[in-house]
């Protein structure tokens, strides 16, 4: 390449990341490893810079102030000399022109361009969903307005027994409104947790007055002749009186703008291993994006908080030219239950009489106290801690570093728990004490 | 950046680094207080562990990772990697007691407080002059803090 040409395309670099959430800060940071000079534009729909979008059950709950949710500090930005372009909407992406235009009415030209738009909840057609006092509890906004509503309203109905729905429950219940949880599946959390760990949270929220119910589902919201929530008909035929519903069944990706651009998207927005969509210099990362997963080996979407952070990284670093495949996400979960602590990873239900798998459970419900390992091909893959989860990131080493663990040191991490001198000798080196030229990092 | 890096070949097991980081991280900065005193009331401990298989020992605490599993997973921003010394900083107030770090990180060196919703993490006594206490203390210089 002429040199002329190299120095305009290396001075003229553009990064435009849609989407301001955590994948939004990974991707930033990892565009800072690799270059510190190339110009970020960060385009966020919501007013706020990156929050920790988890924590907006600690503010419902009353238990964090809205000045605490921020993920970075104050000068961020301005440090990573980044352009935040907030309250703004992306309308479309020209993939040729290597241009997206926003709601605006600018139009504003990438290099590279990140899509990490997120996931936005999923309303089932449920007769009656359609219409006021339904709300979701994905942003703060959502989270705002269930607080000014929690002084007003006495009873609401919470529709999905997953993560969100237990949070949004339990806030709600800790702003002094009765909540009752309706769930599906026969127990909740039923993606991340089995039934023992399931039934020990759900305890927890019963003996604080949260109503639970599983195995069934709302059939219809039933609303007053002014349109308003009267309540919920189940499809057990009981009717639960209530002033709002919350919707939490779960969030899928906010992919229209990609299929829009005609960028491949099957349950998501389908990346390589660099983590690049279908379309040339336009990546995707997060809730949006289906990236592949460490465990099964396929492209998944898992819409969980450190695998956005990370795809978010990667991405960023290969935009800058790095080069570095992303490794692959693992699903993992760590929520408490008024106190009761829950840790979850990999793959944790596996399918049932599947003799490539190996389950080891105890359970003390006296001590509420639950540890569940799951075993295939002699590794590791999965496991759940309730109570006692201090040993967690041990467990999960022999997952994400597939080690082995045939015989003794199996019957080892069985019976007396995870410890460093399981590894192999060369990874304990390599990571621990490596030799100065071959430090992993 | 200079980390600490364990050789189980020379650890002896004596947990005087334990010790030493008990004491640095103290209010008082005394030994005696700070696990008489510091370690009941104020929940107190250290970031460095002893880990022991019959005559083998080695002492481990938070490397410091170039793209840390925990401030990949920190839901409300408390970790962070410090781009300029290349640390992954801990910020107390921010910290909610998720445990998402300690389940994200491969090493277990993040554990929690046994008194507070708070998780206690080796900081590399950033603010100590002579560096780490650990190391300084480790009578067979089993630790050391190296570029490598």
């Amino acid at each position: 390449m002429p040199v002329a040409k190299r120095k305009a395309q290396e001075a003229a670099m553009t990064y435009v990341i849609i989407g301001n959430g955590v994948a939004s800060i990974g991707a930033i940071e990892g565009i800072r490893r690799q270059d510190q000079k190339a110009k970020i534009v960060v385009i966020g729909a919501e007013d706020s810079a990156a929050y920790g979008r988890p924590l907006i059950s600690y503010l419902l709950a009353g238990k964090l102030s809205v000045d605490r949710l921020a993920l970075r500090s104050e000068d961020y930005y301005v440090r990573n000399k980044a352009e935040l372009r907030l309250g703004t909407t992306v309308t479309g992406i020209d993939t040729a022109k290597k241009a997206v235009t926003t709601d605006k009415g600018e139009t504003i030209a990438y290099d590279r361009l990140l899509i990490a738009t997120g996931g936005i909840p999923f309303i089932p057609p449920i007769p009656g969903v359609q219409g006021a006092d339904i709300y979701s509890f994905t942003t703060l906004a959502h989270a705002q307005t269930l607080i000014e509503l929690s002084s007003k309203i006495k009873r609401a109905v919470v529709i999905g027994g997953g993560l969100i729905g237990l949070k949004a429950a339990e806030s709600l219940h800790d702003r002094g409104v009765g909540v009752t949880i309706v769930e599906l599946a026969p127990r909740i959390l039923s993606a991340g947790f089995d039934e023992k760990a399931g039934a020990l949270a759900a305890n927890r929220l019963k003996k604080v007055g949260i109503e639970v119910n599983c195995g069934v589902t709302a059939k219809e919201i039933q609303r007053n002749k002014n349109g308003r929530v009267k309540g919920v008909l189940l499809t057990d035929g009981r009717f639960l009186d209530c002033d709002v519903v919350v919707v939490a069944i779960g969030v899928v990706p906010h992919s229209a703008i990609a299929k829009e651009a005609g960028i491949t998207v099957e349950r998501g927005i389908m990346v390589d291993d660099k983590l690049m969509t279908s379309a040339k210099d336009v990546y995707a990362a997060g809730d949006v994006a289906q990236a592949m997963d460490q465990l099964s080996g396929e492209r998944r979407v898992v819409p969980i908080w450190p695998n956005a952070y990370n795809q978010g990284f990667a991405s960023g670093r290969n935009m800058a030219g790095a080069k570095q495949p992303y490794q692959g996400g693992l699903p993992m979960n760590s929520i408490s239950f008024y106190g009761l602590p829950t840790i979850s990873v990999g793959l944790v239900n596996p399918p049932e009489n599947d003799p490539d798998f190996e389950v080891h459970a105890v359970l003390d419900q006296e001590k509420e106290i639950y540890r569940k390992l799951v075993f295939r091909d002699e590794k590791l893959v999965g496991y759940v801690l309730v109570g006692d989860i201090d040993k967690a990131g041990m467990y999960t080493a022999f997952i994400k570093f597939e080690m082995k663990l045939a015989g003794e040191a199996k019957d080892k991490l069985i019976n007396a728990g995870p410890e460093v001198f399981l590894w192999p000798e060369k990874l304990f080196d390599e990571t621990w004490n490596p030799a100065p030229a071959k430090a992993a990092r | 950046m200079k980390r600490v890096y364990p050789d189980k070949e020379y650890c002896i097991g004596c947990h005087i680094c334990e010790l030493a980081c008990l004491t640095a991280h103290s209010k008082s900065k005394d030994l005696i207080l700070a696990y008489t005193v510091e370690r009941t009331s104020d929940g107190l401990s250290p970031c460095k562990h002893v880990h022991e298989r019959g005559p083998t020992c080695v002492a481990l605490s938070c490397r410091h990772c170039d793209e840390p599993a925990c401030v990949a997973a920190c839901i409300s921003g408390a970790l962070q990697k410090d781009p300029e010394s290349g640390r992954t900083t801990y910020d107390r107030e921010k910290c909610v007691g998720c445990w998402s770090c300690l389940m994200a990180c491969p090493f277990g060196a993040i554990a929690r407080h046994p008194l507070e919703n708070k998780i206690v993490k080796c900081d590399l006594c950033f603010d100590r002059p002579g560096g780490p206490a650990c190391v300084a203390a480790c009578p067979n210089l089993a630790l050391k803090q190296e570029e490598r």
